[in-house]
């Protein structure tokens, strides 16, 4: 691999140290799948019958979900609650956004034993008592709005007016359906876990599970768009425009500060959480650290650098609070599904990922770098297409 | 109503959250039914199971075996090895016995078989999103794999971890679990593994019978018996109804499952999914009106100031205000300037109109 770095990335653009890597990803990818869909999940997984969910869940669904969040947490920001300064930062977060459902699904589809039945909930029959089925219609409705909210960026890219034009006019009504559909089902995300009671250890287990992981996503999604941006600038910068480079200053102030508060508040209904269901003696055990270190040094420490960040104007702080806050939200999904899930199981039975299982979530990851790639660089989204400036 | 029950009744009415109930309901000819009036389906099939009779002879591993058609064993039924480890059901195995250490020492080993229980309300078919699973008036819990899309989340959901999956199958793998050999219950035999029982471990009734026969053995018995009926109210009563002479726990069975059936913990989170739905447009286009209109009362505050600034101290300090404004953090910058510079104008235009 290392070989490929050092060839003369200026004569040929395709040889770049992202794409060998990326593509090797692929490649890496590609054979896993084979392997998957030849040889069944045992072959790529460590899943068995105590633990039918591992990281594909976790990270894939839970997390991406989770991290995608700045979709609609930004989109509410500027169009239903004016807050106009953050425009510029709408394209990439909805980007982002969209990117991360389009790769749920498709990790999705490696998971589950029958995926060209995916579609059977909301078509065939409907379970409608499964909290899963909210789920996946409401994941199947936000993937489409998201869809409808990227499409401009296309659409102006080959210049195609007067569809793009329909879009725009129904921004605020999509919007509004976005939020709705987050609310319900990033708190649903969190109900999965509602049914299993008795699996799951009570420091996480809560009835108000639904609410913790809405709250919770709200703030993953504010400190992925700081987090994306940092990155953003870094590649794109030449890309920007003077909007975008001018709203960067005011989305990271302003995502921190509203970031710190959420979490604040997160803390303090999580602290409540440990306080009605009197679960003060499970805190000086290994679960109890566990939570601990998820409660103090992945939402309150965050909370504070967000808050000491924005005092201090302080970018370079409030970019690693993001850095932190991120992994604290991944840290909180595994805690959930995997670490207190099945608890009381004797260790021998625990579960812990195969490499292949890690290789394909890399390869879907990497997917959507590959993807954000190729749309960040030729379609409007840090910058506003000159033929179609200010008319949002 | 507590909040609870107000949001599960909002569930019913909204999405029929009656859910596994809902089944029968609609089988039973009985509509607009909750989960709470299953009332313990006192004519289902139903099977007792003693621990007390059980001697770990694995013929009823044997059967199932040979009545569902399942794969061979990895080892054979009548090697006492497997006792060394605790066993679960996997996706060759619908049925097993596992053997408990004696406890107190020298009171003998135990043993205690296990398959689906059968729950009157299931988990699995209440986390099934394809109703892959129900209940059925017999009985059983059956599942259809026309439609299974292989979630798993009912192997998530089971209190007791009974369904198991085919994950060596690439295509098509499947939810395998106890059918309480339905095939056998509609011509009114009893599941293969009841039958074959030598010692009769298993007692097949129908529920109300089967709970009947176990009050009565641990009446007349009360000291050989736990005073406890293992599946009357465990996850909401199972169609397979336990007793036992030691703890339950000691046989690996969880005293701590709760009497709530598994659809309890869920319909008060899908009932507020409705009020979420109706209520969050409201909310969102309010906010959405509040912002309109403050910007509409800034811009008019704005305007009005900027021309009474230049009609009561003439163009030159409305130039100033403008550079003062150019200079200051206001967001909406371009559009003060635009307003300060159309003011001008007009001034200008009124001074040059007087002075004619």
């Amino acid at each position: 691999m290392s070989n490929h770095n050092h060839h003369d990335t200026g004569k040929s653009p395709w040889i770049t140290p992202f794409n060998v890597i990326a593509g090797l990803i692929v490649l890496m990818g590609i054979y896993l799948t084979y392997l998957r869909f030849t040889g069944g999940l045992a072959a790529v997984t460590n899943l068995d019958d105590y633990y039918p969910w591992g990281i594909w869940i976790s990270f894939d669904l839970l997390c991406g979900v989770a991290l995608a969040a700045g979709g609609y947490t930004t989109a509410a920001a500027c169009y239903v609650f004016g807050i106009k300064k953050y425009h510029a930062a709408v394209r990439p977060a909805v980007l982002t956004a969209f990117l991360g459902y389009a790769l749920v699904v498709f990790a999705l589809h490696y998971d589950v034993g029958q995926p060209w039945r995916l579609a059977y909930p909301i078509f065939v029959q409907q379970g409608t008592t499964s909290v899963l089925f909210e789920v996946g219609l409401c994941v199947f409705l936000y993937l489409t709005v998201l869809f409808l909210e990227w499409l401009p960026a296309p659409l102006e890219w080959l210049r195609l007016k007067r569809v793009r034009n329909i879009l725009i006019k129904l921004t605020l009504v999509l919007t509004i359906f976005g939020v709705i559909l987050s609310t319900m089902h990033q708190s649903s995300l969190g109900a999965l876990y509602l049914i299993l009671p008795s699996k799951m250890h009570p420091l996480w287990y809560s009835t108000h599970l639904p609410v913790y992981f809405f709250v919770s996503s709200m703030f993953a999604g504010l400190s992925m768009v700081i987090f994306e941006s940092t990155l953003s600038h870094r590649y794109y910068h030449n890309k920007m425009d003077k909007e975008h480079l001018e709203g960067t200053p005011h989305v990271t102030f302003g995502f921190a500060k509203a970031a710190a508060w959420i979490m604040a508040g997160y803390f303090f209904i999580k602290f409540f959480g440990v306080v009605l269901n009197a679960n003060w003696g499970y805190l000086p055990t290994f679960y109890g650290f566990m939570f601990s270190l998820e409660m103090l040094g992945f939402v309150a420490l965050p909370a504070f650098l967000y808050a000491k960040g924005v005092r201090d104007k302080n970018v370079r702080l409030i970019k690693w609070t993001a850095v932190v806050a991120v992994f604290g939200i991944i840290f909180n999904r595994f805690n959930v599904s995997l670490v207190a899930y099945n608890y009381h199981l004797p260790s021998e039975l625990k579960y812990f990922p195969a490499l292949a299982e890690i290789g394909i979530t890399i390869f879907v990851v990497t997917v959507g770098l590959i993807l954000f790639k190729f749309i960040g660089t030729r379609m409007p989204i840090f910058y506003e297409h000159p033929e179609f400036k200010g008319s949002h | 109503m507590n909040r609870r029950k107000f949001l599960g009744a909002m569930g019913v009415a909204g999405l029929g959250v009656a859910g596994a109930g809902k089944v029968l309901a609609e089988e039973d000819g009985v509509t607009g039914a909750s989960v709470k009036d299953v009332k313990g389906l006192p004519d289902s099939y139903a099977v007792l199971f003693d621990v007390t009779r059980c001697i770990g002879c694995r013929q009823c591993e044997d059967a199932c075996n040979y009545e569902n058609r399942l794969p061979e064993p990895d080892v054979d039924f009548y090697d006492t090895g497997v006792f060394e480890e605790t066993r679960r059901t996997d996706w060759k195995t619908y049925t097993l016995v596992n053997q408990y250490d004696d406890k107190p020492p020298g009171a003998g080993d135990l043993y205690r078989k296990i398959q689906c229980m059968h729950c009157l309300e299931p988990a699995c078919a209440h986390s099934c999103f394809v109703k892959a699973f129900a209940k059925r008036p017999d009985g059983a819990v059956t599942y259809d794999p026309r439609v299974c899309v292989g979630c798993r989340y009912c192997m998530m959901a089971c209190p007791f971890n009974i369904p198991a999956y085919e994950y060596h199958i690439a295509l098509d793998p499947l939810v395998t679990k106890c059918t309480f050999c339905e095939h056998r219950l509609k011509e009114g035999r009893e599941p293969a593994c009841v039958e074959i029982c030598p010692t009769g471990t298993m007692y097949f009734n129908t529920r109300e019978e089967v709970l009947k026969e176990a009050r009565k053995r641990i009446v007349n018995n009360p000291d050989k018996y736990q005073s406890h009926i293992y599946g009357e109210h465990e996850m909401g009563g199972t169609n397979w109804i336990y007793i036992s002479a030691e703890p339950f726990e000691d046989v690996g069975m969880r005293m701590d499952l709760g009497t709530r059936a598994a659809g309890d913990y869920t319909s008060g989170a899908l009932g507020g999914v409705p009020l979420i739905a109706s209520f969050w447009p409201v909310l969102l286009v309010g906010a959405y009106a509040i912002s309109k209109r403050r910007e509409k009362v800034a811009k008019e505050e704005r305007d009005s100031f900027v021309s009474q600034v230049i009609a009561e101290a003439g163009p030159e300090v409305g130039r100033k205000l403008a550079e003062r404004l150019s200079k200051s953090e206001t967001l909406d910058k371009a559009a003060i300037e635009e307003e300060v510079r159309k003011a001008l104008n007009e001034a200008a235009a009124k001074t040059e109109r007087e002075d004619h």
